[in-house]
């Protein structure tokens, strides 16, 4: 398996998660400029979180205009996961990959913390390796995390499961319904405010976003029959990581 | 903007130089050494490098005490920044530096370009930024402006800082009425390095061409530096405050990163205060070489600029960098990808033949297309600077009775409701109303977060990590410059050692008030003396630093406060060690001594109202033997917790890793004194531990055999209670006891800073 962490300008989680995937899974991950026209042979790609094009006009609203974003609209419609971290949300949903927005957070200022979040579905290739229900711990890091739907939307996400996760007990932003993560109708795009790329190590405080990333592994050999090439040496901490969440 | 320059007549005979902060000896100097009047953008350029921003002309006598080698050193004070090396081929660039004056006037911007300059020094080492942190200090929060200012001041930070994607993982906050007109604000970065990969500040190889890179040129800013050197910047306009771009900063960082990598840098350097008049003649001056710039190359973003707004001009996010010639489209190209403007402006230019008439070093020679505007022989700009030598005269206030009468305090009336207020006052109380505001986890690499002694940041492969902390007690040094002054380097070792760190190295930040005043100069002076005793002692050196004079408004002076930056190492990230209460049953004990006093204590400050005296004393001997032990302890494996005892005393640093860990504990002290005394009495060179019950006689018998006082407090409990118990001289005399549910002192210590601001 094979994936791409998309890189804009002001990308600043991009390293981030490129190594989350070779510590948690040891598959080859590459960084692709934001000028790239084609992620042809690869299998998942990600947004990372940061500030693209500085988030001035408005958090996502220039990067979704990036060339890049065309070869991530192909891949998303020919039903290839891409995942949305962060900033990578608020780009999927000024794309228009995703549904609502996501508004300034109702207190208006940045928030960092590590929140209980709650798996609401584990029937996307994201979540299948967490239980329904499942409370974990994950970081967040934003000041636009607060999720935005009108009514038919909302009414359309929960009928449809879309909601991935919600925040338990304080709502850090506003968000309506306590939304921290979505995925489309197709369910291989996945938008969440929460960081899983800064909880794969037990120093981290969490491992508990781990999870999201075997989830992927999982699906993908599932669909594709057999392990993937391994790049590194991280197969132990893979086994390990999946070992102790499930 | 003036319609036309004033000319070189003019600005002596109406002395115009005055205007840019130059006294008239000053400005006779520079006539002599020209041979000449100067131009008005040559007479620009002297002002801002004679500053005492720039030349550090009243401090630098002064600083050449402090101890700046030791084995771990690789790069010292003189340039960008100071880098330790850590063993793996690897290095540690760090420095700290204050953004006080912007952010008493605009506490946004101020403190927001405060954080891009410092990261800039970071990375014009080559060193990839791991983390900020910064020192604040403001006037107390009943006042609407203070408020203001610290609102702004952290939203500035969060902003810059979230959004370049370096993760701000510790610092400080405290607020004394001696910071309401002059509030300090000290940033420091931390960057890791390939020991063989230090990119440096020279302008070498003559021929070599000179490129501005980054963002465009404005008119922002000019004569910051000249501003933060005169008292009193409330007076002068907002527009020499500059104006931050943190999405800049980050394509900047990036590509001057590669950049290096490439070895394509001869020399590279930020453009921070005096912008390229100061960038060239510095990389000209560590080279002995000169620099030929044509202003008229430089890319602008305002029409009709002059070669002096040119040259004096602040603008953010933008650096020179020579590289080696033949190569300059290679260094484009990398700029280009990154969307930034890279523009050879001039050529290193050759030392001066005759060296005997004009000094070493070459000419900063100033063009606009085929015309000379400027000539100025480097070494007349850096090496002759002014160097003063300022009186220095003891205060008065020390030696006054009434100001150093913290033990006359009558004795408390109620310790439960002392121990609350302590816990509520916002420089005890939790921070997480300013930490939670900076993205402290970007780079996933943060391993122990805010809100500890001190932070850790993870190398890439987790064996690792690089511990860092800032500390300073203006109070302390206020009531004894040089003794408060090795307090500060003791806390800020302890807080190291207490992750679990072996102190490497210090950045200081000294922020005085106007050094013209004798009173002001000496506590300079004997704080220097102090930090170089304490540095010597514990056997770390000081390998960068800055100066800020003037932080004084109206003819009231800030506490003099040196605010120390330290980093060490964690070698083993196994051995990590926090503050927070782990586990019912483990054993508390206190390393260092019981001798504590109100002098100088946060207490005292609560209870008056003010600062009294005197700063407790400090014993470097026992200081560094507890740190020792501290160290071996951990590394052992015997440590569970382990918390310094700091503002406002045993009481509440037990307090506070019950609140961590959310647990309770139960704690018997022998107390002949006074108790407020015990429980809230501060001095140096105490730390509490939290051991397992089968470790405790391993411990007692390493402090017997270190020769530390080791005192066991009681235990840890798991029933939601602080329960202490001081017991009098006699056996007869009745004890006295406080108990407080660990619910009521965290709503205190939580709600704190949340209640002030809103």
């Amino acid at each position: 398996m094979k994936f791409a962490v998309i890189v804009f300008p002001g990308s600043n989680c991009d390293e981030d998660a490129v190594r989350a995937v070779r510590r948690v899974l040891g598959v080859v991950v590459d960084a692709i400029w934001y000028q790239t026209a084609s992620l042809d042979g690869y299998d998942a790609v990600i947004i990372p979180g940061g500030f693209s094009y500085g988030d001035y006009l408005r958090a996502g609203a220039i990067a979704r205009f990036a060339p890049v974003m065309t070869a991530v609209r192909r891949h998303a419609l020919a039903g290839r996961p891409v995942l949305g971290i962060c900033n990578g949300f608020q780009i999927l949903t000024e794309a228009g990959l995703l549904p609502g927005a996501l508004l300034p957070n109702e207190h208006l200022q940045f928030r960092c913390e590590i929140v209980t979040v709650q798996v609401e579905t584990n029937q996307t290739p994201f979540t299948s390796a967490y239980r329904v229900g499942q409370q974990i711990r994950l970081p967040i890091a934003h000041g636009q995390g607060n999720y935005y739907a009108d009514a038919a939307t909302l009414e359309e996400l929960r009928a449809h499961d879309q909601i991935v996760f919600r925040y338990v007990g304080e709502n850090p932003n506003g968000s309506v319904d306590r939304i921290a993560g979505i995925v489309n109708r197709q369910r291989n795009v996945l938008g969440m405010m929460p960081h899983p790329e800064r909880a794969v190590h037990p120093l981290l405080g969490s491992t508990d976003g781990a999870p999201v990333f075997i989830s992927l592994l999982h699906t993908w050999e599932a669909l594709f029959a057999g392990p993937s090439p391994v790049e590194t040496s991280a197969v132990g901490v893979r086994s390990a990581c999946a070992g102790g969440r499930e | 903007m003036m319609a036309e320059e004033p000319t070189p007549e003019r600005i002596r005979d109406q002395r115009i130089y005055r205007d840019f902060g130059l006294r008239d000896d000053e400005y006779e100097r520079i006539c002599a050494r020209l041979g000449r009047l100067p131009n008005y953008v040559e007479t620009g350029i002297f002002s801002v490098m004679w500053s005492e921003h720039c030349s550090y002309k009243s401090s630098r006598k002064h600083l050449r005490a402090l101890p700046t080698t030791g084995r771990d050193v690789l790069q010292g004070p003189g340039e960008n920044a100071g880098i330790v090396d850590i063993g793996g081929g690897l290095g540690v660039a760090f420095k700290m530096e204050s953004h006080n004056h912007p952010s008493a006037i605009e506490p946004y911007q101020g403190a927001a370009t405060g954080v891009g300059g410092i990261i800039r020094d970071i990375f014009t080492m080559g060193a990839r930024p791991i983390a900020l942190l910064d020192s604040l200090r403001f006037g107390p929060l009943d006042r609407e402006r203070n408020r203001y200012l610290f609102g702004r001041v952290v939203a500035g930070i969060a902003s810059y800082g979230n959004c370049v994607g370096i993760p701000t993982v510790g610092g400080e906050v405290v607020f004394d009425e001696a910071y309401t007109h002059n509030p300090l604000v000290n940033v420091m970065c931390v960057g890791l390095i390939r020991s063989d990969r230090i990119a440096r500040g020279v302008a070498e190889g003559v021929d070599n061409p000179v490129l501005v890179v980054g963002a465009k040129t404005g008119r922002d800013g000019i004569h910051g530096a000249t501003f933060a050197s005169v008292e009193d910047p409330q007076s002068h306009e907002r527009s020499a405050v500059q104006v931050g771009d943190p999405f800049m900063e980050k394509l900047l960082l990036e590509a001057c990163l590669e950049l290096i990598e490439r070895g394509i840098v001869v020399g590279i350097q930020d453009m921070g205060a005096a912008g390229l008049a100061s960038a060239s003649a510095e990389m000209a001056s560590r080279a002995g070489n000169g620099i030929d710039i044509d202003v008229a190359l430089v890319p602008r973003r305002e029409t009709g600029m002059t070669p002096y707004e040119v040259m004096l001009s602040e603008s953010q996010e933008r650096m020179l960098v020579v590289v080696q010639r033949g190569r300059e489209a290679e260094a484009q190209a990398i700029f280009t990808k990154w969307g930034l403007d890279a523009v050879v402006v001039g050529r290193v230019a050759p030392p001066l033949s005759d060296t005997s008439a004009r000094g070493v070093g070459g000419l900063l020679c100033i063009r606009e297309g085929g015309r000379v505007v400027g000539e100025i022989p480097v070494a007349a700009l850096v090496d002759e600077a002014p160097v003063y030598d300022r009186p220095a005269e003891r205060p008065a206030y020390l030696d006054d009775p009434a100001l150093m009468a913290a033990d006359d305090l009558p004795a408390a009336s109620d310790l439960t409701a002392d121990l609350l207020s302590l816990l509520a006052r916002p420089t005890i109380a939790s921070k997480a109303y300013v930490y939670r505001q900076y993205d402290f986890m970007v780079r996933a690499s943060t391993v122990i977060r805010p809100g500890a002694d001190a932070a850790v940041v993870a190398l890439p492969d987790f064996s690792r990590g690089i511990a860092m902390t800032t500390d300073g007690n203006g109070r302390y040094v206020y009531l004894d410059p040089r003794r408060g002054s090795i307090h500060a380097v003791a806390e800020a070792a302890r807080n190291l050692v207490c992750v679990g760190a072996r102190p490497l190295a210090v950045t200081d930040c000294l922020n005085f008030g106007n050094p013209g005043k004798p009173g002001i100069f000496y506590q300079f002076v004997e704080s220097i003396r102090g930090i170089g005793e304490a540095c010597r002692a514990l056997g770390i050196p000081v390998v960068s630093g800055n100066v800020s004079f003037y932080n004084e408004t109206g003819g009231q002076d800030i506490f003099p406060t040196p605010v120390i930056g330290m980093v060490g190492l964690v070698e083993n990230l196994e051995h990590l060690i926090t503050p927070d209460l782990k586990a019912a049953g483990d054993v508390l004990i206190l390393l260092g001594s019981d001798a504590v006093t109100l002098g100088g204590s946060e207490y005292a400050a609560m209870r008056s109202g003010r600062a009294l005296g005197p700063t407790p004393p400090v014993d470097l001997g026992l200081e560094g033997r507890v740190q020792a032990m501290c160290r071996e302890v951990i590394g052992a494996g015997w440590v569970r917790a382990a918390h310094d005892v700091a503002d406002g005393g045993l009481a509440v640093a037990v307090a506070e890793m019950c609140i961590a860990g959310d647990t309770g504990a139960v704690l018997e002290l022998a107390a002949p004194g006074r108790a407020d005394v015990a429980l809230f009495g501060e001095g140096g060179s105490r730390i509490v531990l939290e051991v397992a019950p089968e470790h405790v006689a391993m411990v007692e018998q390493t402090a017997a055999m270190r020769d530390v006082p080791c005192t066991t407090l009681g235990y840890v409990t798991d029933d939601g209670w602080l329960a202490l118990t001081l017991y009098g001289k006699q056996r007869s005399d009745i004890p006295v006891k406080v108990a407080l549910s660990v619910k009521a002192l965290r709503e205190q210590w939580e709600g704190a800073l949340v209640w002030a601001m809103h």
